[in-house]
């Protein structure tokens, strides 16, 4: 099921005027710097179909803007985000691209600093829900909804495992879990939805697993 | 978990329970939440919807001037003439209304179940109330029998104006008031049912064709369509009036007929209202060029 709670249908609590144009690109946004783990320097974000035809007008910059920042739905300073990110060092690029995407709200994400960058496609799907369809080359379906943790690893026996064990031994349930490789033997990535927040000490004990390259996190 | 509206209301008649109580059990049981953290959240949405109401009807206005201030004139005209449509209805789309210009204008508003519809639901609560008098705890119920029936349209079709349409917006929100009215005025979980299908099969094929792509032309009056629509669908089903189509195939037939709708009709801006010569000189006036 796309929408699993109440309150996807009545809420979000939100800073006008469009739910999927700025409640979910804001939740766009904040997901692709929650991933990065810090705010970016540049961004360029090209838009698809309903979103390139209609951004200006639904504050779709602005919202993409305010993720990028940090800034929740119901924010008032989201409104203020193009301004806010000039002067916080964020330049961001917008491109209307008119390629055809497989859903009418869809924006690409490239962001990054001096030293690295990620891509993220994002989708919104109607009353502030979104999901992440893509992250640096790799298909993947994540609501955002649930905290999550995304691990590269070499695509290798007992990478899964050494990763679930290290989970279950901390009592961690997990709600959705997909991996995804670009080749055999090469580099994979596996989302894992869990129910509550991981601590910072288990990602290190994660991050020392088997197979494991690199670890980052999504609160939700 | 419901999937449909006949489940939900099959699970209702047979526990005997109202459709709220279904949304509430359910929510309590897939988010491994106490009752009270369920009503404590929802209240927190019903607050959001009272201030933006409070606000809308002390005047708004957004930035682009083309929306606001109706809020307020509706309230007026009530007060100094006898409206032809009658008192509680008016003051529902003068209330709907007043959201979605809040919403315009760049206020804090809940979105029920998206921000183009968000006066639908708040906008037939405060006006109803007045007449049914319920207690906080109904006026939360009603907010969750809504989002019941929002939940398996969200599912089963969409809800959003870029993926099906504003019968997917303002056609839900007005279904899903319809709904809740029939719960609040004491009506049985299968006239919630009809309720909903009365107002969603007069909505079907309505197109997303804002102009200049903001969510105000005609984006505001359709929420007064969507709200007046709720409480003369919630009349009829009281009354005894059913649908001959279920709910369930009329949310069916919602999708289809999004799924058919071309990108131009589907808030792209570029076709319907936002497509005609005076569409195109207000988003040439906002936005200074030329379409």
């Amino acid at each position: 099921m796309k929408y699993n709670s109440v309150f996807d249908i009545i809420g979000p609590v939100m800073v006008g005027p469009s739910s999927s144009h700025t409640a979910g690109a804001a939740r766009i946004g904040k997901a692709a710097r929650n991933l990065f783990g810090k705010q970016p320097t540049w961004a360029k974000i090209y838009l698809y179909e309903s979103f390139a035809k209609t951004y200006k007008g639904h504050g779709t910059d602005f919202a993409l803007a305010g993720g990028l920042l940090g800034l929740e739905t119901d924010d008032p300073e989201i409104s203020k985000s193009l301004d806010t990110a000039k002067e916080k060092g964020l330049e961001i690029e917008f491109i209307e691209d008119s390629a055809s995407a497989d859903h009418p709200n869809t924006a690409r994400l490239v962001i990054g600093d001096d030293s690295e960058q990620l891509e993220l496609v994002g989708i919104s799907i109607g009353g502030g829900k979104v999901e992440i369809t893509e992250l640096n080359g790799f298909a993947l379906r994540l609501s955002g909804n649930h905290p999550a943790i995304l691990i590269m690893h070499s695509d290798r026996f007992g990478a899964i495992a050494s990763v679930t064990k290290i989970l279950a031994k901390h009592e961690i349930n997990i709600g959705h879990m997909e991996v995804n490789r670009k080749d055999v033997g090469k580099e994979a990535l596996m989302v894992i939805e869990v129910d509550q927040n991981v601590e910072d000490t288990i990602l290190k004990e994660l991050e020392s697993a088997d197979h494991i390259i690199q670890i980052s996190k999504i609160v939700s | 978990m419901f999937r449909t509206v006949a489940e939900l209301v099959e699970i209702a008649e047979k526990e005997n329970i109202l459709i709220s109580e279904v949304m509430i059990r359910q929510e309590m049981d897939v988010q491994e939440k106490s009752r009270d953290d369920v009503f404590a959240e929802m209240e927190k949405n019903l607050q959001v919807m009272e201030r933006a109401i409070d606000d809308a009807l002390k005047g708004v206005e957004s930035v682009t001037g083309l929306t606001g201030g109706d809020a307020v004139r509706i309230q007026t005209y009530m007060k100094e003439k006898t409206p032809l449509s009658g008192h509680l209805l008016l003051d529902a789309v003068s209330k709907a209304m007043g959201t979605n210009e809040v919403n315009a204008a760049m206020g804090i508003i809940c979105a029920t179940p998206t921000a183009g519809s968000a006066g639908c639901v708040p906008g037939t609560l405060f006006a109803v109330k007045n007449q049914l008098n319920p207690t906080r705890e109904q006026m939360i119920r009603y907010l969750f029998t809504a989002g019941a029936f929002g939940f398996v349209v969200a599912n089963n079709a969409f809800i959003s104006g870029a993926a099906g349409g504003c019968q997917a917006e303002v056609g839900s929100a007005g279904a899903m008031a319809s709904a809740a009215i029939v719960e609040m005025a004491g009506g049985t979980p299968q006239q919630s049912a009809e309720a909903f299908a009365i107002t969603l099969k007069n909505m079907l094929g309505l197109v997303c064709d804002p102009v200049a792509g903001l969510v105000e032309v005609p984006c505001v009056k359709r929420n007064a369509a969507g709200s007046s629509l709720a409480i003369v669908s919630a009349d009829m089903a009281l009354a005894g009036v059913t649908s001959k189509i279920p709910c369930d195939e009329v949310i069916g037939a919602m999708y289809r007929i999004g799924k058919q709708m071309p990108s131009s009709l589907r808030e792209t801006g570029e076709g319907g209202l936002a497509d005609t010569p005076t569409g195109r000189l207000l988003k040439e006036k906002i936005f200074g060029i030329s379409v």
